[in-house]
């Protein structure tokens, strides 16, 4: 088949159609199935494979099965002060009072978590949870979480279109408003096109970490849901927080940025410079004194007593762990291959260590040579996860596009600045369900009054996509992709400045002219060369994005650092930076958070 | 530390194809995948491949490696010396799409044919309890990435197409064993896994645990124990005469 040989489509027709087929897809998919309506999932790789199969340490649910004084209270005023309170508070409510019905719906389609001595599901301590609270399975708790729902959808019967890329949404654009009608984009295989028609659109594509050099993610990591958004005419919250989690592998070079599971570390591993000193204890912000252990003895004490004793500062917040890690590295106490020590060989026993921690095991002795419970591993911060993402109705995960939901990491608000660990699965299990759930009472509340599909746009659309095949250009997706993550890393990364911002824009504008220039080589068929150039679009808008909300917050807070504003203003902390595209062009304004309601303020001044 | 390393890649579609050489540059501490992304960005720009995670947990980018089925995030090139060639072809068991490729949708059909998890009541106050040691059986299969390399290698399908519609693969005896061995699970699929899964064509050779990454005791732990239970619930005499008499 040569390029030009077809511009043909394949045609389908849905009343809800689920983007990505991660822990929010999935859970979305069997909501919008279960309230009747006709949906159809997409995902850009085969299902199973999603990312959500990285995750490890856990769902955090206050189920109360190991501390029974845990409730969904505590879990909200965690994840409110994690994110440096700049989360939505009504996500974050709802997030903490539905998560245990979902773990606990996990279990009736089949799940196996690992158990306490009692027969219930088991919790591990994780950093900034006041109780041990994630339910998992070993460190693989994101595979069960997977297979899990993927098995649940393929019994329901849910049409799946598996390796097949959405590039654009299709939007009905009257003199009523905008809304959605449905989305267009390619079978990965043959290269062919599809075009979607629905009135209802739930994204749940994950994150944008491939526009790092230095990551956890994985290659569909490219951030389609967050740019097909912003060009539908959704805004986008909180983008200039992106978390780096404290511990991915630093060594060998090829699995630079693999992570390495916060279980660890809530396991009992313990972090140390080349002085052998634990030298958490030396950056623990005022924030969490209170709450955190300022002696060895009673950070050690803690794993069994929590009543009388406070939180090893290794299990601080992320933000804060990566940014000590940093420090230390800095300093020039880090370790040979230019990260810190993260010993758990010295703590637990060797047969703890493999039954806990039993794919770190062999991760470290199959790529790293390695054996954890011998010696210390050697760990830095990694591009982890972006807590910024559409802006969606805290209740029904609705864009400001009628039609347009957003669940799992590419919705915002949840997280605010900062995003606890083992909150993302159950984020998405919370908010998938809800996605779902009102994008099918959308869709049935339509009728007849449906969005129509307009011909010339997948026309467009289908141009688009074909254009680099034709450009007599000079430029290889590979080189432009490598070049776009190295800006990145250097000049938007953990700690920041306006002047390195402000370059990193310019950058940016650099490579956007050079997309111009792309070629590629080969035909339609399975072509990894010819999608990365398609996703490189998308990259290039959302890093654009990230780089310009980092350089509107002048303040330092959770996942978000400034190197010429170092400290939290209380100003920028009532206030969220909000992106839009108007006529091809990103523009921001400020926006107050929506005021919280007395007696959730009163939860979060509580010891 | 780097050197120049001998690469043979498949390439080609359903019509045919062949094997390609390349010189390609090996730094230190990677892996089969690393020099075939190498490959793409350098050499070969439409060179089809899957992958996703990088690091064993997602079982997507299968190949077989101078002809054992692996994953290429997994394979280091530290275990060739630098001087042998390393010759990298798409699944054997499943039809090629392009390069490295396969269509493995057969898989995806087997798992559909499987009836689905249906657990017990709950206890009287509305949770579930389970003893550790009792998940942790079926836990072991449950640690499956589907990278489908068992299936690949089960030599009852490898070179036999015609019993690919009566033979699930090892695969999916595990799914079966892990249902059959799940707590909770009250479906009976014992005579699904002899009758339509064709249980009773695997000869226990094991290939299928020696390639699987994920170290599943498939044959020992999940192959042989279904057979056992298949045949006492077929010959049991009781149970025979139980289910004469129920049928009437």
């Amino acid at each position: 088949m040569s390029e030009s040989a077809t511009t043909e489509v394949d045609r389908h027709e849905y009343d809800v159609l689920v983007m990505g087929a991660g822990g929010a897809g999935l859970r979305a998919a069997i909501a919008a199935h279960e309230e009747g309506a006709r949906t159809a999932i997409i995902c850009k790789s085969l299902l199973g494979k999603a990312h959500t199969v990285m995750a490890e340490g856990g769902i955090a649910a206050a189920m109360g099965n190991v501390y029974p004084d845990d409730n969904w209270q505590v879990h909200f005023r965690d994840t409110m002060r994690g994110g440096k309170m700049l989360n939505n508070w009504r996500m974050a409510q709802l997030h903490a009072q539905e998560a245990p019905a979902r773990v606990w719906e996990l279990e009736e389609w089949g799940a196996l978590f690992d158990r306490t001595r009692d027969g219930l599901i088991s919790q591990r301590d994780f950093g900034g949870h006041r109780y041990a609270r994630l339910a998992h399975v070993g460190d693989r708790t994101g595979l069960e979480m997977i297979r899990t729902l993927q098995q649940r959808a393929v019994a329901l019967g849910i049409d799946v279109f598996m390796e097949c890329t959405i590039t654009k949404l299709l939007v009905e654009r009257t003199e009523n408003g905008a809304r959605v009608a449905g989305a267009f984009g390619y079978w990965r295989d043959t290269g062919r096109f599809i075009a979607f028609e629905a009135p209802a659109v739930v994204l749940a594509t994950g994150g944008i970490g491939k526009s790092y050099k230095v990551t956890s993610n994985s290659w569909e990591y490219t951030g389609d849901g967050h740019a097909l958004a912003l060009e539908a005419g959704a805004t986008l919250i909180n983008m200039e927080f992106v978390q780096f989690h404290p511990t991915g592998m630093v060594w060998p070079p090829s699995v630079r940025g693999l992570l390495v599971t916060e279980s660890v570390r809530g396991d009992g591993g313990v972090l140390r410079n080349s002085e052998n000193r634990r030298f958490a204890f030396d950056y623990i912000p005022e924030f969490f004194k209170a709450e955190t252990a300022d002696s060895e003895d009673e950070a050690d004490r803690w794993y069994d007593d929590k009543k009388g004793n406070r939180r090893p500062p290794e299990l601080l917040p992320r933000d804060e762990v990566a940014r000590a890690i940093n420090a230390e590295v800095k300093a020039g106490r880090g370790s040979p291959h230019g990260g810190v020590f993260l010993d758990i060989a010295s703590r637990r026993t060797p047969d703890y260590i493999r039954r806990r921690l039993p794919s770190m095991y062999h991760q470290f002795r199959e790529l790293a040579d390695v054996d954890i419970t011998e010696e210390a591993m050697e760990v830095g911060p990694t591009c982890h996860y972006v807590m910024g993402g559409v802006e969606v109705d805290a209740d029904t995960q609705m864009s400001v596009v009628p039609g347009l939901y957003a669940a799992g990491e590419v919705a915002g608000g949840m997280h605010g600045a900062n995003r606890l660990g083992g909150n993302s699965l159950s984020d998405l299990l919370v908010f998938g369900r809800r996605a779902g759930l009102y994008a099918a009472q959308y869709a049935a509340g339509l009728s007849s009054a449906k969005p129509v599909v307009v011909d010339d746009q997948i026309s467009a659309a289908g141009r688009a996509a074909l254009a680099v095949f034709r450009a007599e250009g000079t430029e290889n997706p590979y080189t432009l992709h490598q070049d776009l993550q190295q800006v990145m890393n250097d000049l938007v990364g953990i700690i920041r400045t306006a002047e390195e911002l402000q370059r990193s824009l310019e950058e940016i504008e650099a490579l956007k002219q050079r997309v111009g220039q792309l070629a590629v080589t080969g035909d339609r068929r399975f072509n990894p060369g010819w999608h990365l150039a398609m996703d490189l679009n998308n990259m290039l808008r959302v890093s654009e994005c990230i780089a310009m909300a980092a350089l509107e917050r002048k303040e330092s807070r959770g996942g978000h650092t400034r190197n010429d504003y170092p400290l939290a203003d209380p100003e920028w902390g009532k206030i969220n930076v909000v992106l839009r595209e108007e006529d091809g062009k990103v523009t921001l304004y400020h926006q107050p958070l929506p005021p919280m309601p007395p007696e959730l303020a009163a939860l979060l001044e509580e010891r | 530390m780097s050197y120049q390393a001998h690469f043979q890649v498949w390439r080609g579609d359903v019509d045919g194809g062949a094997l390609q050489d390349f010189e390609i540059e090996v730094n230190e501490g990677e892996v089969v995948l690393d020099v075939i992304h190498r490959l793409a960005a350098t050499q070969a720009g439409d060179l089809a491949v899957r992958w996703n995670c990088k690091a064993g947990k997602c079982g997507s980018c299968s190949a077989e490696i101078n002809g054992l089925p692996r994953l290429m995030c997994m394979t280091r090139m530290s275990t060739f010396a630098a001087t042998e060639t390393v010759t990298v072809t798409p699944l054997r068991t499943f039809p090629v799409v392009k390069d490295l490729v396969t269509d493995v949708s057969f898989n995806y059909e087997k798992a559909k044919a499987i009836p689905a998890f249906q657990p017990r009541p709950k206890d009287p106050d509305g949770v579930y309890r389970m003893a550790q040691a009792d998940v942790e059986r079926s836990q072991e299969f449950r640690k499956c990435i589907e990278c489908f390399l068992c299936q690949t290698v089960c030599h009852v399908i490898r070179d036999h197409e015609e019993n690919k519609p009566a033979f699930a693969g090892p695969r999916y005896f595990i799914r079966l064993a892990e249902l059959d061995m799940h707590p909770l699970d009250v479906n009976d699929r014992k005579s699904l896994a002899q009758e339509q899964a064709g249980l009773g064509y695997c000869n226990i050779t094991k290939c299928c645990t020696e390639v699987c990454p994920e170290h599943i005791k498939i044959t020992d732990n999940g192959i042989i124990p279904l057979k056992e239970r298949v045949i006492d619930t077929k010959y049991d005499p009781l149970v025979w005469l139980g289910n004469k008499i129920r049928r009437r």
